[in-house]
């Protein structure tokens, strides 16, 4: 009973706002581009915090990554020719780490180098890292094929390779190149397995693998290509001594990552003289990260509740006019016995019909919108169940919050006045 | 002047003790009903007649549940519902009045039908059971083939019909009447009187303001007022005072 009530009063609301069809579009506007702008928003906004986030989530939030880099003042002076650039984290620093700090649990040296390759007739530019088993640990790369570096490897000086993914398909070989033989500068490796590839930015940090890597054992890479290397850059050489590029670093719990990292930069300060090197910390980064996204939800939930908050008056503005212009049928209605409440639902049914139907319209539109980002720009773009539902609730709730004061005014309609009016 | 003594009969539909309702216009008071004291019969038919500013519409709002007196009582089938709430006054309206107005007081955007089914929509009436007796009102009326026509494309006589029709349909205990003629031509107006006349002998209680007197004609009692008094009563065609 009580629920043909409802329906009824619905569709009385619907028939309603159907007599005047151009109207209510018209007041219905606002809150569909409310709604679908909140939306768009939204899906744009969690995209963006959800790449970045499981981009820096990939460096390990436990992890605490030391980069080379080449100082200020190495970078002003290496003009010339026969100059050698000696900068960098060093073997030296990695061994203080991995012994001179309780809370660290692992630590993976790295040393990259660039390295032209081949797999039988199929030529490469690989990026070659050399490491220790723990960086696959550290990273945690699922192995597809074949084993990754073991201890023994490193003790062996074991001339082996793990190739990426990525990089075994741009060799034309998938499993069946374990066991090959692979070149890499003059010096031939065996390859003992295949890790999933990942590649990317997280904030300013280059995530530690990229999609064409080579894994050696460190002390083979120290022992075959040595420590210094040569860039050919536009006609000059560039020449190098680099002992360790990055050094990944883990630590036991979240809670000492902090502490840790200002640990390695003050034991690091100690040791260097020039600041060759930057300590990242992605839990760091996640922080931001999250305290950024955050401030972005304040900011689209404002900008979002102006527009909701335009759209509510407006379709406050045409309640009232509604109100007015309907006033002898309010006087008709009272007088065959509605109470003043069935008179306050009746219009409130209206606005609540009319706000939310504007929210499904802007629902549709603004799930459009980012689909289109998506399509043209490939940025990433996420329709939470929330960020759906939340923007329907809001605009539900505008048409009760908006609408109230204009039935409130229908139902204050004196019917004895209402029925003279003309 | 003339009073009517019945309480305690229960024939006695509506009555009025020392009913008084003083507007307040500005700075100055308008006693619009002066302390009256009346009472109707079931099944009787009342003409209140006076000049305009004699009180007969704020006689009729009283009546008609619409507004509230300021001192004195009104009761309805022996029932005081003068100090009733505005919600109760409602629900008097909605079960036991009927009301049919001057300008007929359709709601023009909805069709005949939903118009004659709006008091029934408020007592809570499936649709089913609405949508048949409103086609046996209309069919009352001899507007059965009107049903699906909005308002604006009927004539007046046909509106003041579709209106009858509405006051019905909650079988009321009294119509109100409020110069159901006055905007219909003399031949039309005598229709609506015969549509009244036959519901009034089919036991209907009718109370009408007019200020035309062939119009009051048509019903059995009249009551004159004037100055928010009674100036006369006259009952039946026999009786004058």
């Amino acid at each position: 009973m009580r629920q043909t009530r409802i329906t009824r009063n619905i569709l009385l609301g619907i028939e309603n706002l159907l007599l005047h069809k151009l109207r209510s579009f018209l007041t219905m506007l606002g809150v569909v581009f409310g709604v679908g702008s909140v939306v768009a928003m939204l899906s744009v906004g969690e995209g963006a915090s959800k790449e970045a986030l499981s981009q820096i989530r990939k460096l390990g939030s436990t992890n605490i990554i030391v980069t080379s880099i080449k100082s200020a003042e190495e970078e002003a002076t290496a003009t010339t020719h026969s100059h050698i650039s000696v900068y960098g984290l060093t073997y030296e620093d990695h061994r203080r780490m991995s012994e001179g700090f309780s809370n660290i649990r692992q630590t993976a040296p790295v040393k990259l180098m660039r390295k032209d390759s081949r797999l039988r007739e199929r030529a490469i530019e690989l990026r070659v890292v050399g490491t220790t088993p723990t960086w696959f640990d550290l990273v945690r790369r699922d192995i597809i094929a074949g084993r990754i570096l073991l201890p023994q490897d490193q003790k062996n000086l074991a001339p082996v390779a793990v190739l990426t993914e990525f990089g075994a398909r741009k060799l034309l070989a998938t499993e069946s190149v374990i066991g090959q033989t692979i070149r890499v500068g003059g010096d031939e490796f065996e390859v003992i397995g295949i890790v999933k590839s990942e590649s990317g930015q997280a904030g300013n940090i280059q995530i530690p693998d990229q999609e064409i890597d080579a894994y050696i054992p460190i002390e083979v890479a120290r022992q075959y290509f040595g420590d210094i290397f040569t860039k050919v850059t536009s006609g000059s050489f560039d020449r190098e001594m680099v002992e360790l590029n990055q050094i990944i670093v883990q630590v036991d719990e979240t809670d000492h990552v902090e502490a840790t990292a200002a640990g390695i930069e003050r034991m690091l300060e100690r040791f260097h003289k020039k600041k060759d090197y930057i300590v990242s910390v992605p839990l760091a980064l996640l922080k931001q990260a999250e305290a950024t996204k955050r401030t972005f939800n304040i900011v689209l939930g404002s900008i979002a509740g102006i527009s909701l908050l335009v759209g509510g008056i407006g379709i406050m503005n045409i309640m009232l006019a509604s109100v007015t212009e309907r006033t002898r049928e309010i006087g008709i209605r009272r007088a065959i016995g509605a109470k003043r409440r069935q008179i306050v639902f009746q219009f409130l049914i209206e606005t609540v019909v009319l706000s939310t139907t504007g929210g499904i319209i802007g629902l549709g539109v603004g799930v459009l919108i980012p689909l289109a980002i998506t399509y043209f720009s490939g940025m990433m773009t996420l329709l939470t169940l929330s960020g759906v539902l939340l923007p329907l609730l809001i605009s539900m709730t505008i048409g009760i919050i908006f609408g109230l004061y204009p039935a409130m005014r229908a139902a204050k309609v004196d019917p004895i006045v209402a029925l003279r009016h003309e | 002047m003339r009073e009517q003594t019945l309480s305690g009969d229960h024939q006695e539909i509506v009555r009025l003790d020392n009913a008084c309702k003083v507007y307040q216009m500005g700075a100055a008071e308008v006693r619009a009903l002066a302390g009256i004291t009346v009472a109707f019969k079931r099944g009787d038919f009342w003409a209140i007649m006076g000049p305009s500013g004699s009180g007969k519409s704020t006689m009729m709002n009283i009546l008609g549940c619409l507004d509230r007196l300021t001192s004195g009582s009104y009761y309805f089938e022996g029932n005081d519902v003068s100090r009733l709430n505005d919600d109760a006054l409602s629900e008097m309206r909605l079960r036991h009045l009927g009301f049919i107005f001057q300008s007929f007081n359709l709601i023009p955007q909805l069709t005949v039908q939903r118009n004659i089914e709006l008091p029934l929509y408020y007592l809570g009436w499936d649709a089913l059971q609405s949508a048949q007796r409103a086609k046996e009102l209309a069919e009352q009326v001899a507007l059965a083939d009107r049903l699906h026509h909005r308002p604006s494309e009927l004539s007046g006589g046909e509106m003041q019909r579709v209106a009858i029709a509405r006051a019905l349909a909650n079988d009321p205990q009294v119509i109100f009447a409020d110069e159901p003629t006055g905007n219909l031509d003399s031949a039309t107006g005598a229709q609506i009187m015969e549509v009244l006349t036959k519901l009034n002998e089919e036991g209907k209680t009718i109370i009408m303001v007019t200020h035309e007197p062939d119009i009051a004609a048509y019903a059995g009692n009249r009551l004159h007022m004037i100055d928010g008094n009674i100036d006369r009563i006259e009952q039946g065609s026999h009786e004058t005072d």
